[in-house]
C-alpha cells in the first residue's frame, strides 16, 4: 500500500532549518557555555537522519551529494593539519592562540584557532555517523 | 512588578505540571491506543509549553537575559509533538490496532474499503 507523507515531510523541511541552526548555535559556543564539536556534529547528523526518515535514500543522495568516509578523512585532516600548523611557529604540538578581532558586522570578537580543531572533530563526528547509520540501512 | 510576575510564572509552572498530570492519568485511564495517544500528545504538548514559557519568563524577568534557545524549543515542541501522535497512531491503525469496542465511527476503514474496491476493479 502506498503511504502518503504529506505531513512528515511538510513538518520535516520547516523543523530541519531550526536542528541545523540549533547544531552550528552548538558549535560555535562551545567554547564558553555547553556545547562544541561533539554535540554539534552529531545535532546536525540527527538532521540528515530526520531526512532519511521523511524521504528515501535516493531524495537525500541529491540534496547532500556527500561521500561520509571522505568527510571524516577530511575532518582528521583538518584537525591533525592544525596540531600540525603549530610547528610552523616554533610551539609545541597542538598548541593554540587567540586574538581579538574588528568584524565588519559582529563587531569585536574573539577569534581561536582551536575553532579550527573543533570543526574537524564536527567534520569527523558528522562522517562517522552518517557513515554508521547508511551501512546499516542498505543492507536488506 | 517582580511579585506580578512571579505570580505569572509559577502559575505557568504549575499549569504546565498540571496538565503533564492530567496527560499522564490519560494514558493510564483511557481503553485503547488512540484515545491514550489523544490524551499524550495534546496535554503533554501544551504542558511542556507551560513550563518552558514560565522558564522564559523567570529568565527575562528575575535574572535579566533573554534565552532565544527556550523560544526555539518551544517552536520545535509545538510543531513536533503533534506529528510524532499523528505519525504513532497511523502506525498503529496501519497495523490493524483495534478501536475500543464503545466506538461508533470509523471513517478511515470506509475509504480505506473504497480506494481498494477502485484499486481491484
Amino acid at each position: 500500500m502506498k503511504t502518503n507523507d504529506v505531513i512528515l515531510q511538510t513538518v520535516t523541511k520547516i523543523v530541519l532549518f531550526i536542528i541545523v541552526l540549533f547544531s552550528i548555535y552548538l558549535f560555535f559556543a562551545g567554547h564558553n557555555t555547553p556545547g562544541g564539536g561533539f554535540v554539534g556534529g552529531l545535532m546536525a547528523s540527527g538532521a540528515i537522519v530526520l531526512l532519511l526518515l521523511a524521504f528515501d535514500v535516493k531524495t537525500v543522495l541529491n540534496i547532500l551529494p556527500i561521500n561520509y568516509i571522505n568527510l571524516a578523512g577530511v575532518g582528521l585532516f583538518i584537525a591533525v593539519g592544525f596540531g600540525a600548523g603549530s610547528f610552523l611557529v616554533g610551539e609545541p604540538f597542538l598548541s593554540h592562540a587567540f586574538d581579538y578581532f574588528e568584524l565588519p558586522l559582529l563587531g569585536k570578537t574573539e577569534l581561536t584557532t582551536a575553532t579550527i580543531f573543533d570543526l574537524g572533530v564536527y567534520l569527523v563526528v558528522i562522517g562517522v555517523t552518517m557513515t554508521i547509520i547508511q551501512t546499516i540501512g542498505e543492507t536488506e | 512588578m517582580i511579585v506580578i510576575s512571579k505570580f505569572i510564572i509559577g502559575y505557568l509552572v504549575l499549569q504546565g505540571a498540571l496538565l503533564s498530570l492530567i496527560a499522564a492519568f490519560g494514558v493510564l485511564r483511557l481503553p485503547d491506543a488512540y484515545t491514550r495517544n489523544h490524551a499524550a500528545s495534546k496535554s503533554a504538548t501544551l504542558g511542556v509549553i507551560s513550563i518552558l514559557l514560565g522558564v522564559f519568563l523567570y529568565f527575562l524577568i528575575i535574572e535579566g537575559q533573554t534565552n532565544s534557545r527556550i523560544i526555539l524549543g518551544i517552536i520545535f515542541v509545538f510543531l513536533t509533538s503533534p506529528v510524532a501522535g499523528h505519525l504513532i497512531s497511523r502506525a498503529a491503525y496501519n497495523k490493524g490496532v483495534p478501536l475500543w469496542k464503545g466506538s461508533v465511527q470509523d471513517d478511515l476503514k470506509h475509504h480505506r474499503e473504497k480506494t481498494n474496491q477502485k484499486a481491484k476493479g
